[in-house]
């Protein structure tokens, strides 16, 4: 079991290590900031002058590993844009998009694991039915067209929701949240269904199909032989069952929600680190981007563990 | 009064197309204490009368004809609610496969616990006791540490023993035991069939026990009734229905069944219902590339081979630790001889068979075919030898694949060996599919559209598609109905004869050893412990383990020998 952990946590690192090589490499070879740094009157010493001082001219390996020991310590660089450290550009950003993806997961978990059991024990009911079409139509239509409709239906038509930002927000001194206030928490609907509902179709459609598998099992048919309540079968018996497989979708849909804010993030205009990332492709700001990189890394490989360990959790027969 | 009475029970499956009876007119009565059997083949209706009984017949399938009564009231007519307070409660049931009838992710106290509280309401710590005494009470040992622990920590014999703890949790008058020991090791279902009588005495529950097997029938049934595609054909006291059969049904079945005491030349089938399929192996031996090898000289040797598999796993070597599952066997096969493999499940019958046919690399020792090396290694084993040996595996459900055409599956052996291209290998694989029985046109269809039986007799003609010399049979009809079995065998014993194939063939069955292998070793925890002469280890065994294992074989002296005369 240690083992385990412990070899789950050194393929994380090794995972992160050639992260950071990939954002690494982008500092070192996607354009020269010297070149960027100096203006146009420059002489050939102020460009070795100021190679030397940034480091410019130590061997690949040297600079990597000064690099590594600056990220470990939070130092990511300072932005070319904004000329402030990119941690603290990231920290001040990063509050809304993971309050925007933590809404938007739980709304596509707890939905997509109710509409997924009831459309698998209502298999043949017209309510089951009419849910399975429409989820159809959630998989199948692409982020930033749900967003428009929904600013346009709610926003635009009956206003009753606003179509842009985050509202006001608290700022807690480490952390700004909009959860406190109400027109917050108005703020963060439409985004989270606009960012959710993708995932939410998907677990509901994952869900069903392993309830359905599950319920024809023999261990379901001798719950009931021993006379067990239908919803003890059902929601004890059966659900966890198909837990593991949901985890694991789950767990990678989870990262591709804080990754996937960027198009969300740039049509409700939200303070997140994904609009940063699009306003830093924008103008080549390469410290952002690369410290985007490696902070949607993180959280990827830092998920995925969790997922490992989830499973032991969940199936015992992992643990022996 | 009887405690269960069924009378002309019928059980329908209404479909689009057609309405499927699955069983029709069913009459049958236990009383308390009594162990009813109900015998048959697949597809006979047995289970499903089980079903109908407890309330839990598969949709669509519904009772569309008489009555159900428990203890003289009816239940076949009662609502779900009133069903549902029966059910576990009065009435429990009992599985086929102990390893897929108890929920992996729960403790076996807390899926006991949760049944005792549905039934008898008690409060936690009541049922916690509960919950451990029944698992005593069941024959586990240690029973208050091992209740903590889940399913998959237990083994098959165990387990059963847990599916029926968890039956008896309210104490039930009637429990119907769906084929409870089909899955199990002969010496665990002898324990696990002591277990029931023991209910049925000293508890006074009745027990309707389903099954195929005519030895468990034989040792355990005061009463039997013999069930065709779902009718009653007979019924009565077992000895009685056994030693003196009237209906040419009952007749059949009884003659196909393997008899431990003599060897046949020949199963004798005695056809009901057009069930016997003609095949002609004879014919296949004109094309048969004669072997000069002269009878009786060795084919195949063992030397020592070992196999071994990791049970933990570690990062530095020295801490991993490792199961042997085969412990330097040694033993030859000789040419056109049939060898037979015996042991327990997980004795490492079917690991000599794959390390043999090249499937697992070998550990240790080496195997030879005819003198020449062919042990295996990580790559597998020399593509000459791989021509030389087929297998034919225990599932035939599994072992073939369902999206390929019958005559691809057959053809492909042949195709990959490149053995025959083109017209010549059609007109093999017709050859074949008619010659096992099937008729040249099978091709054409999926293994869907074949039942059991005849998805083995595919992977026959897929077999000898290349023209072997060495057949591997691991448990070929432990997975078919008795008559089926019967008649694969004889295609097997014709390989044999007119083929001069050499075959090792791997069973639990002892009664089907002892008709189909010239020399038998018997495995026990990864070790050979005895090679002999098929009628000398059946008459006069060896070693201890081996007499423990023929003790358990039924013996079924009450059989009706009729029949076995035709041989």
């Amino acid at each position: 079991m240690l083992s385990y952990i412990i070899r789950r946590i050194l393929q994380s690192a090794l995972v992160l290590l050639v992260v950071g090589l990939v954002a690494f490499a982008m500092f070192r070879y996607v354009g020269d900031p010297v070149d960027t740094m100096l203006g146009q009157e420059r002489t050939v010493e102020d460009i070795e002058r100021l190679r030397e001082n940034l480091g410019l001219n130590d061997p690949f390996f040297v600079q990597y590993w000064n690099f590594l020991q600056r990220a470990v310590q939070g130092d990511l660089g300072i932005s070319y844009r904004q000329g402030r450290p990119v941690v603290e550009i990231i920290a001040e950003r990063l509050p809304a998009t993971l309050e925007l993806a933590a809404v938007s997961g739980m709304f596509a978990l707890v939905f997509g694991i109710v509409l997924g059991v009831f459309t698998a024990i209502r298999r043949d009911g017209w309510a089951a039915n009419t849910i399975m079409t429409l989820s159809l139509i959630g998989v199948s239509l692409p982020t930033f067209l749900i967003g428009i409709l929904l600013i346009y239906l709610f926003a635009v038509e009956l206003s009753w929701l606003p179509s842009f930002g985050r509202g006001e927000v608290v700022d807690l001194g480490w952390w700004t949240t909009g959860f406190l206030t109400q027109s917050g928490l108005v703020a963060l609907i439409l985004p989270s269904i606009t960012l959710g509902l993708y995932q939410m179709t998907l677990i509901m459609r994952l869900v069903r199909s392993e309830m359905l598998e599950v319920l024809r099992q023999d261990y379901i048919r001798f719950a009931r032989a021993r006379g067990l309540r239908t919803k003890a079968i059902n929601f004890r018996h059966a659900l966890k069952n198909t837990l593991v497989p949901v985890i694991t979708v789950t767990g990678l849909q989870l990262g591709s929600i804080i990754a996937f804010a960027i198009i969300t993030e740039t049509v409700f205009q939200w303070p997140g680190v994904g609009l940063l990332f699009i306003n830093a492709i924008q103008f080549v700001d390469i410290p952002v981007m690369a410290a985007y990189l490696m902070l949607i890394s993180v959280m990827f490989v830092g998920i995925n563990l969790i997922v490992d360990l989830l499973y032991v959790a969940i199936d015992p027969r992992l643990r022996s | 009064m009887a405690l269960l009475e069924i009378e002309n029970l019928t059980v329908q499956f209404p479909t689009r197309r057609q309405t499927f009876t699955a069983v029709k007119d069913a009459h049958l009565t236990v009383e308390p204490g009594q162990i009813h059997g109900l015998v048959g083949e697949s597809g006979a209706g047995k289970s499903t009368i089980g079903a109908a009984v407890m309330g839990l017949l598969d949709p669509p399938g519904r009772i569309t004809g008489g009555v159900i009564r428990f203890r003289g009231e009816e239940i076949s007519g009662l609502d779900a609610a009133a069903m549902a307070a029966l059910r576990g409660k009065k009435i429990s049931m009992i599985f086929q496969d102990p390893l897929t009838s108890l929920n992996p992710l729960f403790t076996v106290k807390q899926q006991l616990v949760e049944t005792i509280q549905e039934h008898l309401g008690l409060s936690d710590a009541e049922a916690g006791a509960r919950a451990i005494d029944l698992i005593d009470r069941v024959g586990i040992p240690n029973a208050k540490a091992r209740a903590n622990q889940y399913p998959h920590q237990f083994s098959g014999g165990m387990r059963q023993r847990v599916v029926i703890a968890l039956a008896l949790c309210s104490e039930p008058d009637v429990i119907i035991a769906d084929e409870p020991t089909t899955a199990l090791d002969v010496s665990i279902q002898a324990q696990i069939l002591d277990l029931i009588k023991g209910l049925a005495r000293e508890r006074e529950v009745g027990v309707i026990l389903i099954t195929h097997d005519m030895g468990v029938i034989a040792d355990t049934t005061d009463v039997v009734t013999v069930m065709y595609r779902g009718e009653v054909v007979e019924s009565g006291p077992t000895a009685r229905v056994l030693g003196q059969p009237e209906h040419p049904y009952t007749r059949s079945l009884i003659a196909a069944v393997p008899r431990p005491t003599v060897k046949l030349h020949r199963f004798p089938l005695i056809g009901y219902g057009g069930r016997v399929t003609e095949f002609k192996i004879e014919d296949l031996a004109r094309n048969w590339p004669q072997s000069t090898a002269e009878r009786g000289t060795p084919l195949v040797e063992a030397d020592g081979i070992t196999k071994r598999f990791i049970s933990k796993r570690a990062l530095l070597p020295s801490n991993r630790e490792y199961f042997t599952a085969v412990d330097g066997a040694r033993f030859e096969i000789r040419q056109g001889e049939v060898f037979g493999l015996v042991g327990e499940s997980g004795s490492g019958k079917s690991t000599i068979a794959r390390m043999i046919a090249g499937l697992y690399p070998v550990d240790a020792g080496a195997v030879r075919f005819e003198g020449r090396d062919v042990t295996a290694t990580a790559r597998g084993v020399p593509d000459w030898y791989r021509r030389e040996i087929q297998m034919i595996f225990q599932d035939p459900y599994s072992s073939l694949n369902p999206r390929m055409r019958v005559d691809e599956i057959v053809a492909e052996p042949a195709r990959h060996h490149g053995i025959l291209q083109g017209l010549a290998l059609r007109d093999r694989v017709a050859e074949l599919l008619d010659r096992v029985g099937l008729g040249a046109d099978a091709g054409l269809k999926y293994p869907h559209e074949f039942s059991g039986g005849q998805r083995q007799r595919i992977s026959i003609a897929r077999a000898l598609a290349t023209q072997p010399r060495f057949l591997i049979c691991d448990e070929p009809t432990s997975a078919l109905d008795v008559s089926i079995q019967a008649q694969i065998l004889n295609i097997l014993k014709d390989l044999q004869e007119h083929l001069n194939l050499t075959m090792l063939f791997i069973s639990h069955d002892l009664p089907v050893v002892r008709q189909m292998c010239d020399r038998v070793g018997v495995m026990k925890d990864g070790k050979l412990v005895e090679v002999a002469e098929t009628e000398a280890l059946f008459e006069a065994p060896q070693h201890g383990y081996t007499r423990e294992l023929l003790s358990l074989m039924p013996r079924l002296d009450g059989l009706s020998d009729e029949g076995l005369a035709v041989a």
